[in-house]
């Protein structure tokens, strides 16, 4: 193909009549040859291209590196970071408490106390004496127990019923209000009637705890199961997978980070309500504990029932939030 | 010879709050096997919705899409889609993402060993076999968009829906792959529709090339037969008077006859 083709319409040959508007300019002569010579090299410009200079690689090498060896230093320092600022709050705060509850009018025991009257329950976590006589860590585990069945059925039955007010309009015009209004009621109010229901007081517990619990995984599993991108449903679709396929393949690991958000507010509601239920239950748990304590004004022993509730609870919100890191591992990523 | 594909009078309209918009009217098309068809035209002129409705993923309003006679009317397999966004599943590897594909469509007909060998060839296919084991995250733009080909391919497709592919990718990654898409579609012949806004890249893959009019109500305005042989090289073809004419023909229409107007709302 000739280059000049698509020039050929655009051909500036110069009219006589034309050349007349440049004459003040320069003479006719000179404008006829510059006009000659700009086509000439349109014609014969063609676009080069120049390579690189060659130029001579060089390698050059790294500086060795630094061999890592083992600072002892550096390690302590760091934990010394991390570790002493909690230290030191807690430090301070016993001394302030110390101080303020020294005087014989005081009524709340000062640590010291704590420490010399509750020793064997500090000290002796697992002691069994007996019906009614064991030691903090036996009653925090019988309570977590409890919670694990309430809370393990309200994980279930929640993103089950979640799932389903996610997926259907229908479902969530119905169901969402109820919900709604049923999520207010306080833990507590529910115990009168289910121990109506049940007629036996670790039942209504469990209970209490499932329906304490239940809401945030429905409602943000909900969220999670709406907010599933369109893209994944028509993969599904293409693929023609079938409920129970799309529920388990699509569905679940999609909503997995809202489901495990709701898991993680629910773990935390229903460790809140195992100790009140326990408290009117009675029983062995933890909550029972302390309603038994306070009875025989044994106050030591509520405090330190107290700091075994808050490292349980806080035990089991690192757990979920744990366990919800390696199962949505790969699916907030874009 | 009956078509392979067809597009018998297509209309579609969305109602939405009591107003019914016209979105395609009358759309006519017949598609031989082994074709590369592109569909081109500007953006809101429901070509998307044109390739939704050949996948089955939307209804029509009237008319019918007829793959080898039979009516379309429900998506799957066998209209497999690539998505512009590549829509992996990300908690999903490479590997796995395929697998979900080819142990639905091939579940019951090969066995696990068979299902392996075939999600390999597809990812050989595609030069991905060495990120099986990668997440989508781990992996780039164009790399993503190659398993979502892969993917497409291992359902063992009638037809190849490609929803502008390449329109998220950079312009070198992009040429890349449609240079694999050439070299695949020569390999397996398969019927593919692309749907794009590239000119350059709907002539450089078609056997013809359907141009959209403007919405609302767009139908096929003109449909252009590229007359150049294959194998295609973009080198040569960037200075070929027949590449250079057909490029014209498609910026003519869009661009003269059917410019875009931005919608005054």
């Amino acid at each position: 193909m000739s280059a000049t083709a698509p020039f050929a319409p655009l051909s500036l040959k110069p009219r006589p009549r034309r050349k007349r508007r440049f004459s003040r300019l320069s003479p006719d002569t000179t404008t006829e040859l510059c006009l000659d010579m700009s086509i000439q090299a349109i014609e014969d410009t063609k676009v080069k291209v120049f390579p690189a200079p060659p130029e001579p690689s060089k390698v050059i090498a790294f500086a060795p590196k630094a061999r890592r060896r083992f600072d002892p230093l550096a390690i302590l320092s760091k934990l010394a970071g991390t570790l002493l600022p909690p230290v030191v709050v807690i430090v301070l705060m016993l001394v302030v408490w110390q101080v303020a509850c020294s005087s014989p009018t005081a009524s709340l025991p000062p640590p010291s106390q704590v420490w010399n009257e509750a020793y064997d329950l500090i000290a002796h976590p697992f002691f069994d004496n007996g019906p009614q006589d064991i030691g903090l860590a036996w009653r925090v585990l019988i309570s977590l127990q409890r919670v694990a069945i309430g809370f393990g059925l309200a994980a279930i039955v929640g993103v089950a019923l979640g799932a389903l007010v996610g997926q259907s309009v229908w479902a969530m015009r119905g169901l969402d209000p109820v919900f709604q209004i049923l999520r207010t009621v306080p833990p507590l109010a529910w115990l009168p009637l289910s121990l109506a229901a049940f007629r036996d007081s670790s039942p209504s517990a469990i209970f209490v705890i499932f329906i304490t619990s239940i809401w945030p995984v429905i409602i943000n599993t909900a969220v999670g199961v709406r907010n599933i991108p369109e893209d994944y449903r028509n993969v599904a679709r293409i693929l023609r997978l079938n409920q129970i396929e799309f529920f388990v393949k699509i569905m679940v690991p999609a909503a997995a980070p809202y489901i495990f958000t709701g898991l993680r507010i629910g773990i935390g509601l229903s460790w809140l309500a195992i100790v009140a239920a326990e408290m009117l239950t009675g029983g062995v748990g933890i909550g029972f504990f302390i309603w038994d304590a306070w009875n025989s004004s044994r106050l030591p022993d509520i405090i330190v029932a107290l700091a075994y509730i808050g490292v349980t609870g806080f035990c089991l919100d690192r757990l979920v939030a744990a366990v919800g890191g390696v199962v949505t591992r790969g699916t907030t990523a874009k | 010879m009956a078509a392979y594909l067809k597009l018998d009078h297509i209309d579609k309209s969305f109602a939405r709050g009591g107003q019914v918009s016209e979105v395609l009217k009358d759309i006519r098309l017949t598609i031989d096997k082994g074709e590369f068809v592109s569909i081109i035209g500007h953006s809101g002129c429901g070509k998307s919705t044109l390739l939704n409705l050949i996948a089955g993923l939307t209804k029509v309003s009237s008319g019918a899409v007829l793959l080898e006679d039979k009516e379309v009317d429900s998506p799957g397999p066998e209209r497999a889609v690539v998505f512009q966004n590549h829509s992996l599943l990300p908690w999903l590897t490479v590997y796995e993402n395929i697998n979900l594909a080819v142990s639905k469509v091939f579940g019951g007909t090969k066995s696990r060993a068979e299902r392996h060998d075939w999600i390999m060839r597809n990812l050989d296919l595609v030069q991905m076999a060495h990120a099986k084991d990668k997440r989508p995250a781990e992996i780039s733009g164009g790399m993503k968009q190659r398993v979502g080909i892969a993917r497409a391919l291992a359902m063992e497709p009638k037809i190849l829906l490609l929803d502008e592919p390449f329109g998220a990718l950079d312009a070198l990654t992009r040429a890349h792959l449609q240079d694999a898409v050439m070299d695949i579609h020569s390999r397996l012949g398969s019927t593919t529709i692309m749907i794009t806004h590239d000119v350059d890249e709907a002539v450089l893959l078609s056997d013809r090339i359907v141009m959209m009019t403007n919405g609302p109500a767009a139908t096929i305005g003109e449909v252009l037969a590229v007359p150049l042989a294959r194998p295609r090289r973009r080198v040569e073809l960037s200075s070929d008077r027949t590449f250079l004419r057909c490029r014209e023909a498609v910026l003519k229409f869009l661009y003269e006859r059917h410019r875009f107007v931005e919608a005054a709302e």
